[in-house]
């Protein structure tokens, strides 16, 4: 048979999310098929078409799916999901949103975010906010899954994948968009950037982030923070890192002012480096990092900053 | 309008959790149990409701062992009217559970079921999709504001990058984020009134729903420790150790 992956994309271009998805799914069944769903979305067609490893993509264009509503994708993916044993999404707002609606539709349970691929029947997931993990096998029935895609290496782009249009599946007309409010940042998107640094309550406030967001522009990194900081206003919610938030799997991660919380762990204990500035010297952060520095941050940050000038 | 809770029994949020040694699941022997936060979150929403009088019943549900009885109280002090459990011991999977609140809906007619986006044990993040896709309900998850107007609600939810609103026909599937709301604290009295609520017991086998779990889990292990690295005296040592590492 064959899997098919759910694309993320902005219609423009395709999100890196997808060439680690198609990386799981290669390692579950083959051929893998990529379905873009989108509202002229032939740019993020063409980028899924170029994935090392893709057979086929399938580009469904089409105004009822221009913001990925889950009850109308839901329904398009129901309508190709015959052909596949194993269907796949990235675990991202749109693929935990619309995966679990397809999978009931189909009376088969689904595999939320797996980390890995041990036999196309067997995987690995975290639970309990990553601190246990569980090997499950699916067996006698198709596969839908979650890709937790920190876990995965993004696919090559040495394919040229042929395109083919699919029709529309029927809107059932239950749900409408209204709205959006995007952040917009010059900087890395946090789920793709090499390296992240990311503040916590240490900051104190809003304004004191700015420390945080020099240092990522002079070092091409995405800027995230704790639960904490955002809870308290410091950042948007899109900021947050963890097991609620984003998990992030960069480079380097550098934390300022974060205590160490399981919830925040969660969120990046796989990143390649871990790097640690806080004044409490207990704090739980110091435990996973590879470099730790016990410091005030407002002396710590200014200093770290100019160090960075003098290369 | 009716609205449904969904409440899981899950263990506390602050207790570590631990892996038994046999590798078979974690210890959940006299380990404190809570009700799911998320789901918190969801009881609290359907009180603020019915308080803006857009609710007029709110239903809490609970399926798990006898236990979960403590779980549903917890949500009648909070301010929910009625609970039902269902009754089942073991491991349930999230299909399972969808099943089954879906049959309580067709026998409860709800307009609004509201619950957590997921539960902070298994992590699955599947039942409020599921349910709306089982009943072919509209679904709202991940929210972090509702407000209910005439046979609509729009949902504002926490997505990749920001915010999106949709607007959803009643009735729908809600599924609530971390920001929704604050839970409140249930006062003594209202902790007293939750205990002559009425609560329904009910099988799994009442709803005609087979509970087995279809996948098969062969094991639970802890996960790969980190050990702490360096310490390293100043920001400028720390600049140069990432040099000579050639992160930056």
């Amino acid at each position: 048979m064959a899997a098919l992956v759910l694309a993320e994309h902005d219609n423009q271009s395709l999100n890196e999310a997808t060439a680690k998805t198609v990386t799981a799914a290669l390692q579950i069944s083959a051929p893998v098929h990529v379905l873009v769903a989108g509202l002229n979305c032939a740019g993020a067609a063409a980028q899924a078409a170029a994935l090392s490893g893709v057979e086929k993509v399938l580009v469904c264009d089409d105004s009822r799916y221009a913001n990925l509503l889950p009850e109308p994708t839901a329904e398009l993916i129901l309508s190709l999901a015959h052909s596949y044993d194993a269907i796949l999404a990235a675990a991202t707002a749109n693929g935990k949103n619309i995966l679990p609606r397809v999978a009931a539709r189909l009376d088969v349970p689904q595999i939320s975010e797996i980390v890995a691929v041990e036999t196309p029947e067997i995987f690995r997931r975290p639970i309990y906010a990553g601190n246990a993990v569980e090997t499950v096998k699916a067996e006698g029935f198709k596969k839908l899954i979650t890709v937790r895609i920190s876990a995965f290496a993004a696919a090559g782009k040495t394919g040229s994948a042929n395109i083919e249009n699919v029709p529309p599946a029927g809107d059932p007309g239950l749900s409408r968009f209204v709205g959006e409010t995007l952040t917009r940042s010059e900087r890395p998107d946090l789920s793709a950037a090499k390296i992240v640094i990311s503040g916590g309550r240490g900051l104190q406030s809003k304004e004191n982030f700015a420390l945080i967001e020099r240092i990522a522009d002079k070092l091409g990194a995405a800027v995230g923070a704790s639960r904490a900081a955002v809870d308290a206003g410091f950042v948007p919610n899109d900021r947050q890192v963890g097991q609620t938030g984003k998990v992030v799997a960069p480079e380097l991660y550098i934390a300022v002012g974060i205590s160490g919380a399981i919830q925040h762990l969660a969120g990046m204990k796989d990143s390649k480096i871990i790097v640690a500035i806080n004044k409490d010297e207990g704090a739980a952060i110091f435990s996973v990092a590879d470099y730790g520095l016990v410091a005030d941050l407002f002396e710590a940050l200014p200093e770290f900053e100019k160090a960075l000038e003098s290369r | 309008m009716k609205v449904l809770v969904p409440v899981k029994r899950v263990i506390d949020f602050n207790v570590a959790v631990r892996v038994k040694a046999d590798r078979s699941g974690v210890e959940l022997a006299n380990v404190k149990m809570s009700i799911n936060p998320f789901d918190e979150i969801a009881v609290e929403e359907a009180v603020r409701l019915k308080e803006n009088g857009k609710a007029s019943e709110i239903v809490a549900v609970s399926i798990g062992p006898q236990g979960a009885q403590e779980t549903i109280r917890t949500a009648l002090a909070m301010g929910a009217d009625r609970g039902i459990l269902v009754k089942h011991e073991g491991r349930i999977e999230p299909l399972t559970v969808a099943k089954i609140l879906k049959a309580i809906a067709v026998e409860e007619q709800p307009q609004l079921v509201i619950m957590g986006k997921q539960a902070i044990d298994d992590d699955s993040n599947q039942v409020g999709q599921m349910l709306a896709a089982l009943l072919n309900w509209p679904q709202g998850t991940f929210a972090a504001k509702v407000d209910v107007a005439d046979g609509s609600i729009a949902v504002t939810r926490e997505v990749d990058g920001g915010l999106q609103t949709v607007a959803l026909k009643l009735p729908a599937v809600v599924t609530t984020d971390l920001r929704l709301n604050q839970p409140r604290y249930a006062s003594l009295p209202n902790i007293m009134k939750a205990r002559k609520k009425p609560i329904v017991e009910k099988t799994v086998a009442d709803y005609g729903v087979d509970a087995a779990p279809r996948l098969k889990l062969l094991d639970v292990r802890e996960p790969e420790k980190r050990r702490a690295g360096a310490r390293v005296a100043s920001a400028t040592e720390l600049a140069q150790r990432l040099r000579e590492r050639g992160v930056i």
